[in-house]
């Protein structure tokens, strides 16, 4: 019993442990970001490595989406006779969660993993103690104006992922298939609201971001410098930010959906 | 410990003439381990003092708690007579910014190229105009003689090249004190005799005060004012110039300058008996 009672005892300080490690790191990145800010063209040269370089993957996967849920909704409102309500559900769909919840998973694999990686193998090669040792803080110098790269790269990412959705499903719903095209539009304008819809899928991709990319930073920054280390980081990067995406998503669309 | 009475011991200096100041120092990066264990060193001002002992004797960690990487679990640290508080990131920054390091294998940035790699200290603490800083950083690398590699990749550098652009890196701004963290290890001859020559001359010339950890016994005599043997368990064995500790009859330190594979230092890692291990009775 007792031995039972110690055992709790010590995981749950170990929790707490590696929270309180969590959200010192946090803190110390937030009193960072005001220096970052200070040198925007670090920040826009992250934004360049972690927004532009995941576009091609953003925009290829968006369109296939945006095929697939033409589609796939296509198929299931035509039973009910009501395949002119496609454009509207094909954009709530992506402006409300596929566009930030499937553009966090893949950018969690994509720029996250790539960011793990990068700040691990910067600390194995002792480039973060260099730096350290030259009297610049690391976390005003690499790991701020990566943070606030990702927070800003995520709705933008998410936009376009959710536009050329849209245009995907535009081209198999009226090109292909025949759906009429000022319906498809039509209905579009009338159903979405851009506070609502467009809006809180932007809120929702600006805290994904911010969960994607701290996870990245706090992998690669406490990885331990060797090869399995680094590895290690990149893998718990993908499993824990696609965790913390699915599970935020639940509460924030909880949080903004909960009234008709 | 084995004391080489030098006539111009490092522990005996006047206080004006000591750069770097460790006195009794202990530490341990967890509590099951102590690295050093109640050492005191000092370092002459203007002068290349060697560090030298085997793997794992503490010598990278001591460069450490000179820059204030770690505070020491007793003892203090003292640089130009200040004592270096981890604790303090203004007093600490202030000290990083009189010294320059040389890590083992270089710590380049990979992702610049070797102009940007100099030229980044000065970038980060100057607001000079980059004409300026593009003559600091051409003279810097033209005096480890690498001013036509300016536009290369890191990718591009051998080791002994890039040893030499760090060390460019690390005098960039003309600091006080220098610490070079094994600048020999894995270098050919010839890269390993200009590295050498290089710290001589740069020390004689901006008068810095370097600190030289190693294991090249042959190279940091060749170049040292004074050194210092540590053992494994975190001691110092012996202090002297170079011919003092050459000369010295101390077993210990006789093993290590001659490099005999056995002796105080023992070959076999402690184990059980053999015939216990093999199941063999006597």
């Amino acid at each position: 019993m007792t031995a039972m009672i110690s055992a709790v005892g010590r995981r749950t300080l170990e929790i707490l442990r590696i929270l309180g490690h969590h959200a010192t790191f946090f803190v110390e990145i937030l009193r960072a970001c005001p220096a970052a800010l200070r040198r925007p063209y670090l920040v826009i040269a992250q934004i360049h490595a972690i927004g532009n370089r995941s576009l091609v993957i953003i925009l290829a996967s968006g369109l296939s989406v945006g095929f697939v849920l033409a589609l796939q909704m296509y198929y299931a409102l035509v039973t009910y006779g009501a395949s002119e309500s496609l454009g509207l559900i094909v954009n709530l769909s992506l402006t409300r969660e596929l566009g930030p919840v499937v553009t966090a998973l893949l950018f969690a694999g994509r720029a996250g993993t790539s960011l793990t990686a990068e700040i691990g193998l910067m600390k194995a090669g002792e480039q973060l103690a260099a730096m350290d040792m030259m009297a610049v803080d690391p976390r005003s110098r690499v790991l701020a104006p990566r943070f606030l790269a990702g927070i800003v790269s995520m709705p933008i990412l998410a936009i376009l992922f959710s536009s050329i959705g849209i245009l995907g499903a535009y081209v198999v719903a009226v090109l292909l298939i025949g759906v009429d095209a000022g319906n498809f539009w039509s209905i579009m304008q009338s159903g979405v609201d851009v506070r609502r819809d467009i809006g809180n899928g932007i809120v929702k991709s600006i805290v994904f971001g911010f969960i994607c990319t701290f996870i990245a930073l706090y992998q690669g920054y406490e990885a331990d410098a060797t090869p399995e280390g680094v590895a290690h980081g990149t893998t718990r990067t993908v499993v824990i930010a696609s965790l913390g995406v699915l599970m935020m998503d639940f509460v924030l669309t909880a949080l903004m959906f909960s009234t008709p | 410990m084995a004391e080489l009475h030098a006539t111009a011991a490092a522990t005996d200096l006047p206080p004006d003439d000591t750069m770097v100041e460790i006195d009794h120092v202990v530490f341990g990066y967890n509590a099951r381990r102590t690295i050093l264990n109640d050492v005191s060193l000092s370092f002459g001002r203007g002068k290349v003092t060697a560090i030298l002992g085997g793997s794992g004797c503490g010598k990278t960690t001591l460069l450490r708690l000179i820059g204030g990487v770690y505070p020491p679990n007793a003892g203090s640290v003292r640089v130009d007579g200040q004592v270096v508080d981890c604790r303090d990131n203004e007093q600490l920054f202030a000290l990083r910014r009189r010294l320059g390091m040389l890590f083992q294998f270089g710590a380049l940035f990979t992702d610049l190229s070797v102009f940007d790699n100099v030229a980044f200290p000065v970038r980060e603490h100057t607001d000079l105009d980059e004409a300026m800083i593009r003559d600091i950083v051409l003279m810097k690398l033209n005096a480890v003689g690498l001013r036509g590699a300016a536009p290369l990749r890191i990718s591009d550098l051998s080791g002994g090249m890039a040893r030499r652009v760090a060390l460019a890196r690390a005098i960039a701004l003309d600091p006080e004190l220098l610490l070079y963290d094994e600048p020999f290890a894995g270098l050919d001859p010839i890269s390993m005799s200009i590295a050498a020559n290089l710290i001589r001359t740069l020390n004689d010339t901006t008068g810095a005060t370097s600190i030289l950890v190693s294991h090249d016994v042959d190279e940091c005599f060749s170049i040292c004012d004074y050194a210092y043997l540590m053992s494994s368990q975190g001691k110092v064995v012996a202090h002297g110039t170079a011919r003092q500790l050459t000369d010295s009859e101390d077993p210990e330190v006789r093993q290590f300058i001659r490099g005999e594979p056995d002796g105080p230092v023992r070959f076999h890692y402690p184990a059980r008996p053999l015939a216990e291990d093999f199941g063999v009775s006597a």
